[in-house]
């Protein structure tokens, strides 16, 4: 899937709570429990289903932390594949809803 | 030929009494012996009726947890129950082994406590000087051997799973009688809790901060906890940060001997050192027309 169409939203299964600049994360459907950095926070926070992954690294990411635009890209890219693998994100083509079920 | 009539023996824990009934007078029997020193005369908030089959009497199946309209169906190879939380009443068949019946109760006080703020640990548990101290780990962290090296003035709550629930500005910590290697019912009190500490065992005995994420992560690991519900997860991981933002959380590092109830007596005396200077720089500040 090219980078440009891509579309990510939360999972509805999902419980997350910020603490102390982390995000903590929890799978309800199989209680997986993941801790996110602050750059993969931002990522997780701006994922409304509406805004192109691309915009977020622009804006949330290089707006927001000294990176490189390629490598925040190619790093987002990854740890969005990671956490639909986990089913934490939804990701898709088309825009989709804000929380979003699999 | 008429029904056997239902007998009954209320067991309270952490608070919470529930009526267990059952026809069968050696069931009964195992019940009273099994939670003897949990047995109550409250009124029960709950009922759990046993309907005592021949399946298999223990089983390495997976639990299931899952709602089932509006009850709560609770299932494993060696026992099937439902749960109605509107009406507090439930029905359990089950083999009368009272493995499967201690599964049974820690898995619906787990449900009744997501709901009001509390949990279900794998920790041991004490209280020392009237204060409750946690200590959780994997299994072979040294959770039984803290309680076997604990000083003879020391309250023993559980070995194995500790009970606790939102009390004042902290959480108290209330004993239960699921037993671990030690293979003995914690005594029917409770106490504020003064620290959690996850264990590990080393050449030292030391105690280490953990950051705020770190002791969630933990802790979730830690906490027993079966239902497949979302709201109820999003419950659990809420109450999850409350604790860690209430409770002091350390990484204990023992050697095994009685020296690390030293270090469990200094850490407390050390927090209430601290208490004592903020108090007191506190009120320095308070104006004396105030």
């Amino acid at each position: 899937m090219p980078e440009n169409c891509i579309y990510i939203a939360r999972s509805s299964a999902i419980a997350a709570r910020a603490l102390a600049g982390e995000m903590m994360v929890m799978n309800s459907a199989d209680s997986t429990f993941f801790t996110l950095n602050e750059v993969a926070t931002a990522i997780f926070q701006a994922a409304d289903g509406r805004t192109p992954l691309r915009e977020i690294v622009r804006d949330k990411i290089c707006g927001q932390f000294e990176v490189d635009p390629d490598e925040a890209r190619a790093d987002a890219e990854q740890f969005v594949a990671e956490l639909s693998g986990h089913g934490l994100l939804i990701v898709s083509n088309q825009p989709l809803a804000a929380e979003t079920s699999r | 030929m008429t029904a056997a009539p239902q007998r009954v023996a209320c067991v309270e824990i952490g608070g919470v009494p529930i009526a267990l009934s059952t026809s069968d007078e050696g069931f009964l029997d195992l019940l009273r012996q099994r939670y003897d020193g949990f047995l109550s005369s409250s009124r029960p908030e709950f009922e759990l009726e046993f309907v005592l089959t021949d399946t298999d009497p223990v089983s390495d199946d997976d639990v299931r947890v899952l709602r089932s309209g509006e009850e709560w169906l609770i299932e494993r190879g060696d026992f099937h129950a439902r749960w109605d939380p509107r009406t507090g009443q439930g029905r359990v068949r089950q083999n009368a082994n009272p493995y499967s019946l201690d599964s049974v109760l820690r898995i619906l006080h787990s449900l009744i406590l997501a709901e009001r703020g509390g949990f279900l640990l794998h920790a041991a548990s004490a209280i020392c000087e009237g204060r409750a101290y946690l200590f959780s780990g994997v299994s072979g962290a040294g959770k039984t051997t803290m309680t076997r090296l604990a000083p003879a003035d020391i309250t023993l709550l559980t070995d194995e799973i500790s009970y606790l629930r939102p009390s004042g500005d902290g959480y108290s910590a209330f004993g239960t009688p699921f037993a671990g290697e030690l293979a003995r019912s914690g005594e029917n009190r409770s106490a504020p809790v003064s620290a959690l500490f996850f264990l590990e065992k080393g050449a030292e005995n030391r105690v280490d901060e953990l950051t705020s994420a770190e002791a969630v992560r933990r802790l979730m690991r830690n906490i027993l906890f079966f239902a497949e519900d979302h709201g109820l997860v999003e419950k659990l991981l809420a109450t999850a940060c409350d604790f860690v933002n209430r409770v002091p959380i350390r990484r204990l590092t023992f050697y095994p001997d009685a020296r690390v109830w030293d270090l469990v007596r200094d850490f407390d005396r050390h927090l209430d050192r601290n208490f004592d200077r903020n108090f007191a720089r506190n009120s320095e500040e308070v104006p004396e027309h105030a």
